[in-house]
């Protein structure tokens, strides 16, 4: 840390002086190409009604948290995570509704589980925190835990992200080539579930989707293959998120809803650039 | 060459063929029995016409053979003395390829992800392209490589989902009403490539048609299926006659829901 900390200090900005920040730009340094990679695939499997849903339904997650007296929620947080979006995939198989139905029927369950415990007793106001996100509450240990996300995410992109791109294409394609769609497809929920779930407390429950969803979105205006949509995401989302921390301090604003506005900037240039195009 | 007579339908393989045994086959969806009690045998170098009316269950038999549907019954790949073999390598055409028209996704990119390991959001590799032209000029599409899949037409996309169902080169291809978007002329290049591919490796071909005129001058068996089997055999013999069942296959009823 020491090391990034003297890094930083080269820099002309006057953020530096404080560790908070030296902290939150690693932070969204090791996040935003994590958001970048996953976002892609969110779309093309058309899940970003899901990865939503998972937001929402973390204030059950810390709710659990909460009443089984753990300190810090992150744990009971991807447990709840997990178990919703494997929920969702054994219910949306079978159901006779359609995928957004059983999502819908979920997130609210979830979302209303969250509220009704979190404001027993008065006091929802004291978790106020964790709808819009505190990024500069980052500590040391925690990126630790980012760093270990990446990873995660980098692996799978690296072993499995073949198998998954076939399967978003085409489900019954994939099956005649042997590709296990049910293992892979449950992966993929787990991966955006513990992303999701880690990323809460710094993003906010309201908008962690926009930052999976905005990148992926722009760099689909211009991208005409997968190298340049993930090429073109991961740097749209690196942009957003120095360029949204940097002024949310100069402004004073909410880190996350900046970085959020600046995605959601790239993707109207990005969207008239492509219109132009056509 | 395997094959005695390149241009008789009903060509027979000089050396031992492998076969696919299917025994009392039989498909269930809720309730509903979608197929029963099919058996059959075909061999290797057999070009199969599957034909029958709408929800007669071709499709259905199909994905019980590429493992997307469960099934009662067996499915056997075997030798001519009833060995049975490991699992075949199946190639499989779907009847539509239903996919987002707008994703930035080339030829390349969808048969590199199945072709090699590198993961193709990194890119495809120079050796990869190299060989995915290969495939590609398999079925006369090498051109298409770095097209967007979703600006293809009807009939190449047609081609780059029959390059991507022959690699690697399959025991067992199956084609859902493959040339079902195209025009006559390209029905009649479709099967002759059908037929090509056939000569150069020792496939067994099982395509669902509805164009029963084009499919009787590729295939050299047949097999009519309404919920079971009605009949099966050589073409020439199955056509024989006239059958009664041959007044129940009219394209243009079939198209209708």
């Amino acid at each position: 840390m020491s090391f990034w900390y003297s890094l930083l200090e080269w820099l002309p900005f006057a953020f530096v002086r404080y560790d908070f920040m030296k902290n939150a730009f690693l932070a969204v340094i090791l996040l935003a190409p994590v958001f970048g990679l996953s976002g892609t695939m969110v779309i093309s499997n058309r899940m970003s009604y899901y990865s939503d849903a998972l937001g929402h339904s973390a204030l059950a997650g810390i709710a659990l948290g909460m009443l089984f007296g753990l300190r810090d929620p992150l744990v009971s947080m991807i447990a709840f995570g997990i178990l919703f979006g494997m929920g969702i995939s054994a219910v949306k198989n079978k159901a006779r509704s359609s995928t957004d139905t059983v999502i819908g029927v979920f997130s609210a369950s979830a979302v209303a589980l969250g509220i009704a415990l979190l404001s027993r007793s008065g006091g929802f106001a004291r978790y106020s925190n964790y709808l819009v996100g505190d990024i500069l509450a980052i500590r040391p240990a925690d990126i630790g835990i980012l760093l270990a996300v990446l990873l995660i995410v980098l692996l799978f992109w690296v072993f499995l992200f073949n198998q998954l791109l076939i399967l978003s294409v085409n489900a019954s394609l994939a099956i005649s080539k042997g590709i296990n769609i049910k293992l892979i497809e449950n992966l993929f929920m787990i991966l955006i579930a513990v992303l999701v779930t880690v990323s809460i407390k710094w993003i906010g429950t309201l908008l962690i989707n926009s930052l999976l969803i905005l990148p992926a979105a722009a760099s689909r205006n211009l991208a005409r293959n997968m190298r340049q949509y993930h090429l073109l995401s991961v740097i749209f989302s690196w942009i957003a998120a120095v360029v949204g921390l940097l002024i949310s301090f100069y402004l004073d604003t909410a880190a996350g809803s900046t970085i959020v506005l600046c995605s959601a900037l790239i993707f109207a240039v990005t969207y008239f650039i492509s219109q132009k195009q056509n | 060459m395997q094959y005695t007579d390149r241009h008789n339908h009903a060509a027979h393989p000089v050396h031992p063929a492998h076969q696919l045994q299917l025994e009392k086959l039989s498909v269930q969806r809720g309730r509903d029995i979608i197929i029963s009690d099919i058996s059959f045998t075909v061999s290797c170098g057999d070009i199969v016409a599957l034909i029958g009316p709408n929800g007669g269950g071709k499709s259905t038999l199909l994905k019980a053979l590429t493992g997307e549907w469960p099934y009662q019954g067996t499915i056997r790949f075997q030798d001519r003395d009833g060995k049975a073999l490991p699992k075949p390598c199946i190639g499989y055409m779907p009847q539509q390829l239903l996919f987002d028209r707008q994703a930035p996704l080339t030829v390349a990119d969808i048969l590199g992800a199945h072709q090699c390991r590198w993961p193709v959001f990194l890119g495809v590799r120079q050796k990869t392209r190299k060989k995915l032209k290969e495939s590609l000029q398999r079925v006369h599409a090498q051109h298409l490589l770095d097209r967007r899949l979703g600006d293809l037409s009807g009939g190449e996309l047609q081609r780059v989902t029959l390059a991507f169902a022959l690699d690697p080169v399959p025991d067992i291809l199956l084609l859902d009403e493959p040339a079902s978007a195209l025009d006559e002329t390209g029905k009649a290049l479709f099967y002759q490539l059908v037929k090509d591919l056939r000569e150069q490796y020792d496939l067994l071909t099982l395509i669902v048609s509805h164009d029963l005129d084009v499919i009787t001058a590729y295939a050299n068996r047949l097999i009519y299926l309404n919920k079971t089997i009605i009949t099966e055999g050589p073409i020439d013999q199955v056509m024989a006659g006239d059958p009664p069942w041959l007044k129940g296959i009219n394209p243009e009823m079939e198209d209708q829901p």
